[in-house]
């Protein structure tokens, strides 16, 4: 079984996002999508300063066998990467959820509306 | 103790592998050439030549070749081949010309590349060829290079998009991207075969075309070939042959009676030219009439009785330096010869003999997820009873184990354990029957003896491997590998 | 009967019953009668080994072999006997790609052994084992380019092979990527005009050492100029060379690329022969084709794989860098054996050797009084020079004589009409250079 946490909002194609304030937001992927890719090798991410757009791709996560596009969820800048995923891309396997990938200042906050509940997640599943 | 040493371990400083030629103008010395000149000299070995040439013949004994045993890897056509080609092409004076050579000094090379663009016509209902394409993969791209052509030189801009089945191998949607264009990926039926209706809803004016494999990867022949090509044809777009498992076809169907337009040949595949553990491979591409011209330059031509080389306008341009893998398409050659019309004929018939023998004989073992006869090769998903969940990975690993090589495994990826089998018709009776004991066996050692299986190979030069560490570290060159040991201390 | 199948009558009755069907052909009672085959093939009959042979001897016989004094990126260079011993082993020739780590270490570890040379002799980092050829080693070099930033306009300097130039031309027509020249001053790479046309559109650039004049060119500035524009210096050389030449890692190139036919391959008509390609570790993962890595397997042992696929065809599809799928082995094999055993000192000297013999050539052609130097430029191995001759009447008179040599580059553009290459290696002896000469000097 995948574990959903349930104060997260989550997208269809298995990213979650943790609202820090108005403005902000971290960026992960979830358990089940870790454990669908397996151990992963490599996560490639933009650079901060850079754009993001909701439904469009900003990078990668790689596993021996397979490689996955990351979908943003929301439209905003990236303030922030997670440097220590460069070196450690096996912490997005040991514990998803406080492996974020990147930080990013909305465009438009009211975007997280249309995000899933956990519970409408764990649904999808 | 097997042989475990990187040549660059067995380097002594001051150790030579050579003999050259001694100076002849010791006036001229190219130190002149000052700070043009690399700084430090290369890391490159220091080895005699018994010491370089046990180094290679020990590590080949790591190796699997054709000639070990069973090699049943499906899709790649792991046919026997021939020793006669191997001494014509390097023993004549073919290896010696120059690309640039003048042409009346190259008449034999150009006729052999004529005559053998003339056989594949012949044996795939093609109008023309060229030999220029280097692999299977290259081929793919020049054929959609000529698809797309088309299109532009009459001026149907919208025409970029290209379908594939999902069943279809990587290298279809990736030369679809690589010529610019798109690939649109249609599912298929439960028969494995293209869904007609599916074909139907992504129909319409901006469709270039269709790769296909036929039979396709679940080594099943499209019964609607002939319908799906017509679809596409009144939809505007043309058909392309993905050559890969042509071997089925050789004697009994021609891709040009399907009504495909477009098509390549892995001479590598259904002509015997060696796989080289993965190349130079040869993937000649075949055009009807109406496209010839498109083909790409350089092209070989005939006038009475000379031969020649015409760079022709409309062409896709240049997709190779020269011609190809020419001694690659010679070894095809000197096969196609030897067969001659009458075994060349047999070639198909009893590829799919040995292969539906396979399938009968394993399908009370592991699971036939389509029913029917199979043609060159033969797909099962994994184990039939299998209480350990024995994952055909492992299966693959133990066969290793009885001196066999693995058959393709998860691949097609419209199973999750894919086994896919393919028996060539170089295979004897006695060598099937092995393979299907040791299956049969394999089998029953999954239900009584998991962990064998999940532990193997264990006869093996090395056991499994750690891909991830290999992924993680990224340790590409001795230079990397001395860093890491470094810095293990 | 026939000596590849070895089936016999009974063994196919056998196996026809198996299957419970009375013929072959009813496996296939699948297939339309209307697609199936009618007649035999329109080809010749089955030939005997023995009649294979004097067909082939026959086709042998109307080439001619010559003594060779060109090059344009295909060299006559000698090819020690132990590769063709080495290359013909059946492990080696007749195995696939190394999807099976645990019994095709013999592969894996002469790829991991030439990635390692081709490391070495271009001062990168890490090089594949995939490239069919050199001319499309640089195509996708330039689609790594347009990859890494995110651009899409190539600068190709005017003195690369137009060979090569025009296969990648094919390629970025198809692709959709733009380029434009830089142009050449006095026959090599010109900085001035480079840095003009460098703007923000620029993905990269790619130069050629030796160039196709056969001329060494200096990039002093030009990698600064590169990377302060966020784009991608491409170097395309000859791998020979780079035993003594300069390196693209020491020109702080980011891609190195080029055709590795030197390392003891035949001319073969132009192929098969491997295109290396090279890059940094920061761009590996948009480095396409096979590259083996380290690692151990679960006992310890040392052990190579196939890594970091998920940047494949076979994994990433629609999406993946490159649709290659080959991984060149059997020519990594050539280039493995070759340097292992030419080794530190043989890639110096054979590269001293032909820079001795053509600098020969290249002061007796001067010294006819009919050859001239317009460059005066260092070279290596292949150079270039003007002459009223006419070039037809040089290649017949040579052909007299059993000579190819003197490439006419006056088919390439009608700028260098005058111009004709010649590439001397150290298999030329003094006396077929100075029968060379002797041709030449008769001619007015």
């Amino acid at each position: 079984m995948s574990k959903v946490l349930k104060d997260l909002l989550y997208s269809k194609s298995h990213e979650w996002v943790k609202k820090l304030n108005e403005e902000e937001v971290l960026i992960g992927i979830s358990d089940y999508a870790a454990k669908q890719l397996g151990s992963i090798v490599f996560v490639d991410l933009p650079e901060a300063g850079d754009t993001v757009e909701a439904e469009s791709e900003f990078g990668a996560v790689e596993s021996v066998k397979a490689a996955s596009d990351l979908i943003s969820p929301v439209t905003g800048e990236v303030i922030e990467i997670n440097e220590e995923l460069v070196g450690e891309p096996e912490l997005v396997n040991e514990d998803p959820y406080s492996a974020w990938l990147i930080k990013v200042k909305l465009d438009n906050p009211e975007e997280l509306e249309e995000l899933l509940s956990a519970d409408d997640y764990e649904e999808i599943l | 103790m097997m042989y475990n040493k990187l040549i660059f371990e067995i380097s002594q400083p001051g150790r030579v592998g050579y003999s050259l030629p001694k100076r002849q103008f010791t006036k001229y010395d190219i130190k002149d050439l000052g700070n043009h000149l690399r700084q430090t000299d290369a890391l490159l070995p220091e080895v005699s030549e018994l010491d370089c040439v046990r180094h290679f013949t020990n590590i080949s004994k790591k190796n699997f070749g054709v000639e070990n045993g069973f090699y049943p890897l499906g899709s790649c056509t792991m046919k026997y081949n021939p020793k006669i080609n191997e001494e014509l092409v390097k023993t004549m004076s073919f290896a010696k010309l120059h690309p640039y050579q003048p042409i009346s000094t190259v008449q034999g090379a150009l006729r052999a590349y004529y005559e053998l663009q003339n056989a594949l016509s012949e044996i795939s209902g093609l109008e023309e060829f060229s030999l220029n394409p280097f692999a299977g993969a290259h081929g793919e791209l020049v054929g959609l290079m000529v698809m797309k052509e088309y299109h532009m030189a009459r001026g149907d801009f919208k025409r970029t998009k290209v379908i594939v089945p999902d069943s279809a191998h990587g290298t279809n949607p990736a030369s679809i991207t690589v010529c610019g264009m798109e690939a649109v990926e249609i599912v298929s039926n439960d028969q494995g075969m293209v869904d007609i209706e599916a074909l139907k809803a992504v129909l319409n004016d901006e469709i270039a075309g269709m790769m296909l494999t036929n039979p396709n990867t679940l080594g099943i022949f499209e019964k609607d070939i002939v319908e799906i090509t017509k679809l596409v044809h009144e939809a505007g777009g043309l058909m392309y042959y993905d050559g890969a498992n042509l071997n089925a076809l050789l004697g009994k169907v021609r891709p040009g009676d399907m009504g495909f337009d477009i098509m390549h040949i892995n001479l590598h595949k259904t002509f015997s030219t060696p796989h080289g553990g993965g190349g130079p491979g040869s993937g000649p591409v075949g055009v009807k009439d109406f496209l010839i011209d498109y083909l790409p330059n350089p092209r070989v031509k005939k006038l009475e009785d000379y031969y020649y080389v015409a760079n022709v306008g409309d062409a896709i341009g240049q997709i190779s330096g020269y011609f190809g893998n020419f001694l690659v398409a010679l070894r095809a050659y000197s096969y196609i010869l030897n067969l001659g019309k009458e075994n060349l004929m047999q070639v198909g018939p009893l590829a799919t003999l040995n292969a539906n023998y396979v399938r009968q004989a394993l399908k009370n073992d592991y699971y036939l997820p389509i029913e029917g006869y199979c043609m060159h090769e033969v797909v099962f998903d994994g184990l039939k009873d299998n209480p350990h969940e024995i994952r055909t990975l492992d299966v693959a690993k133990r066969l290793l184990d009885y001196g066999m090589h693995a058959p393709t495994i998860y691949f097609p990826l419209l199973f999750h354990q894919s086994i896919m089998i393919e028996p060539t018709e170089t295979e004897s009776l006695q060598t099937i029957n092995d393979f299907i004991d040791v299956m049969k066996k394999i089998a029953k050692e999954a239900k009584e003896d998991p962990d064998t299986l999940r532990n193997a190979p264990l006869s093996t030069p090395i056991t499994r491997t750690d891909e991830v560490f290999a992924a993680k570290e990224m340790i590409f060159s001795y230079k990397d590998y001395l860093e890491y040991i470094n810095s293990k201390g | 009967m026939f000596k590849y199948f070895p089936h016999t009558k009974d063994d196919i009755e056998f196996m026809l019953k198996e299957l419970n069907v009375s013929s072959i052909n009813e496996l296939f009672s699948g297939i339309s009668e209307n697609v199936q085959l009618k007649n035999d093939y329109d080809l010749k009959s089955s030939m005997s080994e023995q009649e294979v042979r004097q067909y082939f001897k026959e086709l042998s016989q109307e080439n001619r072999e010559l003594v060779i004094f060109s090059g344009m990126g295909i060299y006559d260079h000698y090819q020690p006997s132990v590769i063709d011993a080495i290359t013909s082993r059946q492990e080696f020739l007749t195995s696939y790609t190394p999807y099976q780590p645990e019994i095709s270490q013999g592969t894996l570890q002469y790829i991991f052994e030439y990635q390692s040379m081709i490391q070495s002799l271009t001062g990168l980092d890490v090089s594949n084992a995939s490239m069919y050829d050199g001319a499309t080693a640089a195509a996708e070099a330039c689609f790594m380019a347009t990859s890494i930033s995110r651009r899409n306009k190539i600068l190709i300097s005017k003195t690369l092979n137009p060979g090569t130039i025009k296969v990648i031309k094919t390629y970025f027509k198809f692709k959709g990527v733009e380029y434009d020249y830089v142009e050449a001053d006095n026959g090599v790479f010109d900085i001035e005009d480079y840095k003009k046309k460098l703007d923000g559109e620029i993905a990269g650039v790619i130069v050629q050492n030796p160039n196709f004049f056969g001329l060494i060119e200096d990039y002093t500035g030009v990698a600064d100029a590169t990377h302060a524009n966020k784009s991608v210096m491409i170097q395309y050389s000859d791998i020979s060379a780079l035993g003594v030449l300069k390196t693209p890692g020491e020109n702080e190139a980011d891609i190195a690329c080029g055709d590795c036919q030197s390392l003891g391959m035949p001319v073969a008509f132009g192929g098969p022969t491997i295109g290396y390609l090279a890059t940094t570790k920061k761009h590996v993962r948009k480095l396409p084709g096979r590259i083996c890595g380290y690692t151990t397997d679960t006992e310890g042992k040392r052990a190579f794989v196939l890594t970091l696929q998920a940047r494949e065809q076979h994994i990433r599809r629609a999406k993946a860098n490159s649709n290659i799928c080959s991984n060149q082995s059997l020519m990594v094999l050539y280039s493995a054996v070759y340097l292992s055993v030419m080794g530190k000192q043989g890639i110096k000297e054979v590269n001293a050797l032909s820079y001795e013999n053509a600098h020969y050539l290249y002061d007796r052609l001067l010294g006819t009084g009919k050859f001239f130097d317009n460059f005066k430029k260092p070279f290596l191995k292949e150079f270039t020079l003007e002459t009223t001759i006419s070039h037809d009447l040089i290649a017949q008179a040579l052909l007299e004589k059993g000579i190819f040599g003197g490439f006419s580059l006056g088919g390439i553009s009608e700028e260098y009409d005058n111009l004709i290459n010649f590439a001397v290696t150290e298999k030329r002896t003094k006396e077929e250079i100075d029968r060379l000469v002797e041709v030449l000097e008769g001619l007015v």
